[in-house]
């Protein structure tokens, strides 16, 4: 059985302009979302705070569990349905930490069962002081950092075979950032200094192969992370861990093309490049979307089934498995293109 | 392939090792015993990370020293001086007239080596002083408080009976604590939190708490609240007593503590035994203010103030108050653990009930199971025979995955049997990578044999850059994060090792031994 014939040749390369104008209007709306937001909706774990998951033995509305808590002199925190309808669990949200002390559970269970009438079960209690959030923020984003620069090393090492260059791309990286850090740059600016640092290395370096990986992989990240702020979803530590699984595993379909196009362009290098990476998409198309399939099943089957905890996780894994298959098509390869154009114009 | 004969006895080794370690995971009694361990989000419990107020110890430190000073200028003769604290930790020291300065001089080269002299001026006759302690004693301080706090909080942890607690230094102030399964979170964190400072000090009878209140407390006295709750309605009463600043004997001396019944009261006490030191100090202070009420104080709270009728020789004495077994209980505890040496705040306090776990556990369970049968069906059908082979590839990359959890005592967490899930989704990448280039070198018209030999040949490389990067981004978030999230990272460690082996070794061997010895025409790909 196959879904797509070994013969099959569509025109990837021609369409790239499309894909282009339609990867920088997601783009565009993902910071536009961003910056409307006043940057990503930080959950509990990065912001501080209080989290407390409530269950009613039976139906209970919104509006009553309101109630309770504003005769607790909670009134502040924010209601939420939790987990599938008709389970009559709730998120009880608050900015303020440290309201869990003294005998803090016991009162909200008596309060809440004697507004609602129904016995209520405290199920997870989360408090994020303020300085542990910013702790936490802070490593979150180095995990970011380090993943790329780790990444990025490897992939200018191995999709070049020049391990002399990457080992001048890793030095001149940690130079800048340390440098800039020292400087008392804060981290997300350390972060964008230390990607453009990298873009403006692998120019010089002509190192392209390695470029288009790193484009396509800030592509990724980008949008999957606009699309959660389009949707107002709240970033915690398990949405970084879903982020930093989508650099490893948006950059495998690249890889399997990128392999393609340097053992094509051994065997036929008369050709010119653009048909080459129009070639090669098209032998290993099979694959990157049939690799793509099998991850995608098993995503979807989380996001539905895996319960209310991994719901955002499974939704940003789902984005991102989309688009990195997306940008390894359209992104990564018409870059190698693009620079092939530049080089040979100037 | 001439290596064939030793990589199946390889895989053989590999399958038992992955049998003979998931094995106690079921059935506990089996060697090596190392089951899979469920992370607090799943099998319920309690995650804290305190910081202890190293500051306030310090604080202590100094507010003794003045003390110190103080007493020991009066006993020296030394007049016209004052010793006040004054901000950022010092000491400020005026004196007058020669010989006092002199004196003073003499007293700080003596007894006071650990102070350093900040400033120095003179105005007249008076010299301004300012003092206080060198980093290098405030950060020993600092340290011995963190360390003695964690010591007593794994003592206190102990005598409460938690299975498994992990208690440990997270930097210089803080202390993670990890309590599995525990119920009674609100008990635990009580328990763990309370400072448990207990003081004898003298009730001041020179004046009524009430005229204390209006008028200020005179010079050597505060005022400290006893708090009484009505176990009915819940409604807490508070008494005011004029206590003496003067401690005479803390709980520092304490050797035990333990739960009493009084059945004439039908309440519950504490009785507390001193060491021989303590117990000679008890009989001194008590002897020596007999008819004078001795207030038992404990973080800053009265807990009874009965008259002293005797001199009380032997070392023991009781804690009485309205005691509910349990609460008498958990005193009785922080007793015998002994107290903080600071106050400790609760930073981070992440709990999860056991039902919630039971829940995540069924609903992870439930989503593998679906995913792994959709994905099973799919590889079967659209590869057929080698399809079949890379779905007992992933029953074998499951198997292992879950041995190396056991074997390397790594923790399963939800956001970890994510991973698994996951990777089983990602597993068989690497067989759809080698079965399609299989296919290819088929199409152009290469026998079965040469086809599977390089499908595998030039697959290889790209499997191994693509799972490469997958683990350095897991190895990053192992590095960076915390609980769950580092379950997550062990888990795709595991699953992106396992498949690797299981898509390049396992599934390779096993092409290899159909395709030996017998002329094959076909295969079923």
């Amino acid at each position: 059985m196959q879904f797509i014939r070994p013969d099959i040749n569509l025109d990837f390369i021609g369409k790239r302009k499309f894909a282009f104008i339609f990867s920088l209007i997601i783009i565009a709306v993902s910071i536009g979302t961003l910056l409307m937001h006043g940057g990503p909706r930080y959950g509990i774990d990065f912001a501080g705070g209080t989290l407390i998951q409530v269950k009613f033995e039976k139906p209970i509305e919104i509006a009553q569990v309101k109630a309770g808590l504003s005769r607790m002199d909670f009134s502040q925190a924010s209601v939420q349905q939790f987990g599938e309808k008709g389970e009559s669990e709730y998120l009880i949200r608050t900015d303020a930490a440290g309201v869990t002390d003294q005998n803090f559970n016991q009162a909200l269970r008596q309060t809440l069962s004697e507004t609602t009438g129904a016995a209520v079960e405290i199920r997870r209690v989360e408090m994020v002081g303020p300085q542990v959030g910013k702790d936490l923020r802070e490593k979150a984003l180095k995990a970011m950092f380090y993943a790329l620069l780790f990444i990025t090393v490897y992939i200018s090492g191995r999709f070049e075979l020049q391990w002399l260059k990457s080992a001048v791309l890793a030095v001149a990286l940690i130079g800048a950032v340390y440098a800039f850090g020292l400087l008392g740059v804060s981290i997300p600016f350390l972060i964008l200094i230390a990607l453009l640092v990298t873009l403006a290395l692998f120019w010089f370096l002509n190192l392209r192969y390695a470029m288009g990986a790193i484009v396509a992989l800030i592509h990724d990240v980008t949008i999957t992370v606009g699309v959660f702020s389009l949707f107002n979803k709240e970033f915690t530590l398990p949405i970084i861990a879903a982020l930093l699984t989508i650099i490893g595993y948006s950059l495998n379909d690249t890889i399997i093309v990128f392999d393609r196009i340097r053992e094509n362009s051994k065997k036929l290098h008369k050709n010119p490049l653009a048909s080459i990476i129009n070639r090669s998409i098209n032998e290993t198309l099979s694959r990157t979307l049939l690799t793509s399939l099998t991850t995608l099943v098993v995503v979807i089957t989380l996001f539905i089934l895996g319960g209310g905890i991994i719901h955002d996780f499974a939704f940003a894994l789902l984005v991102g498995v989309l688009i990195g298959t997306y940008s390894s098509i359209y992104v990564a390869s018409p870059i190698l293109l693009a620079w092939q154009r530049k080089s040979s114009a100037g | 392939m001439k290596n064939i004969a030793w990589k199946p006895v390889v895989i053989a080794a590999v399958i038992l090792a992955a049998i003979i370690y998931i094995l106690p995971t079921f059935n506990t009694s089996l060697w090596p015993y190392k089951k899979i361990n469920l992370g607090l989000d799943l099998q319920g419990g309690m995650h804290l990370v305190l910081e202890v107020e190293t500051d306030k110890t310090v604080d202590g430190a100094l507010e003794r020293i003045v003390q110190d000073l103080r007493e020991r200028s009066r006993r020296e003769g030394l007049q016209k001086i004052q010793v006040e604290r004054s901000e950022g930790n010092r000491i400020q020291v005026a004196i007058s007239g020669e010989s006092n300065i002199a004196g003073f001089q003499e007293l700080l080269d003596a007894e006071f080596r650990d102070l350093r002299e900040k400033d120095r001026s003179l105005a007249g006759d008076q010299l301004n002083l300012v003092l206080d302690l060198p980093e290098t004693e405030t950060d020993r301080i600092k340290e011995l408080a963190a360390a003695q706090a964690l010591e007593t909080i794994r003592n206190r942890i102990d005598q409460f009976g938690v299975a498994e607690p992990d208690i440990r230094r997270q930097g210089d102030r803080r202390i993670l604590i990890q309590l599995p399964g525990i119920k009674d979170t609100e008990r635990a964190k009580e328990l763990i939190g309370r400072t448990a400072q207990l003081e004898f000090k003298l009730v001041d009878d020179q004046m009524a708490p009430e005229t204390a209140l209006q008028n200020g407390p005179p010079p050597g006295s505060e005022v400290l609240y006893q708090v009484n709750v009505d176990p009915n309605t819940r409604r807490s009463f508070k008494t005011p007593f004029l206590i003496k600043k003067r401690t005479m004997l803390t709980g520092a001396y304490l050797t035990d503590a333990r739960v009493r019944y009084d059945q004439d009261k039908r309440s519950y006490y504490v009785a507390i035994d001193f060491d021989r030191k303590g117990g000679r100090i008890f009989e001194r202070v008590t002897g020596d203010n007999i008819h004078k009420r001795l207030a038992i104080v404990l973080d800053n709270k009265v807990h009874s103030a009965p008259e002293i009728q005797d001199r009380i020789a032997g070392g023991s004495a009781v804690i009485t108050g309205s005691f509910s077994a349990e609460e008498a209980e958990d005193l009785a505890i922080v007793l015998r653990a002994g107290a903080l040496p600071a106050p400790v705040k609760v930073l981070e306090e992440r709990t999860v009930g056991p039902s919630l776990g039971h829940d995540s556990i069924n609903k992870g369970l439930m989503s593998m199971i679906v995913g792994g049968i959709l994905v099973v069906i799919f590889m079967a059908i659209y590869y057929k025979g080698a399809g079949l082979l890379a779905d007992i590839a992933l029953m074998l990359n499951i198997l292992l995955m879950g041995a190396g959890l056991a074997a390397f005592q790594a923790t399963l967490t939800l956001p970890g049997i994510a991973a698994f899930i996951l990777t089983i989704g990602m597993a068989v990448d690497a067989n759809v990578i080698i079965f399609e280039r299989i296919r290819e070198e088929l199409n152009i018209g290469k026998p079965p044999r040469a086809a599977v030999d390089s499908g595998y040949d030039r697959a290889t490389l790209t499997i191994l850059d693509a799972n490469v990067t997958t683990l350095i981004a897991a190895v990053v978030l192992f590095q960076f994060g915390t609980g769950p999230v580092k379950g997550f990272a062990v888990t795709l460690s595991l699953g992106v090792i396992a498949s690797m082996f299981t898509a390049l070794v396992f599934t390779r061997v096993v092409f290899d031994m159909f395709l030996s010895g017998r002329k094959v025409r076909q295969i079923s790909i």
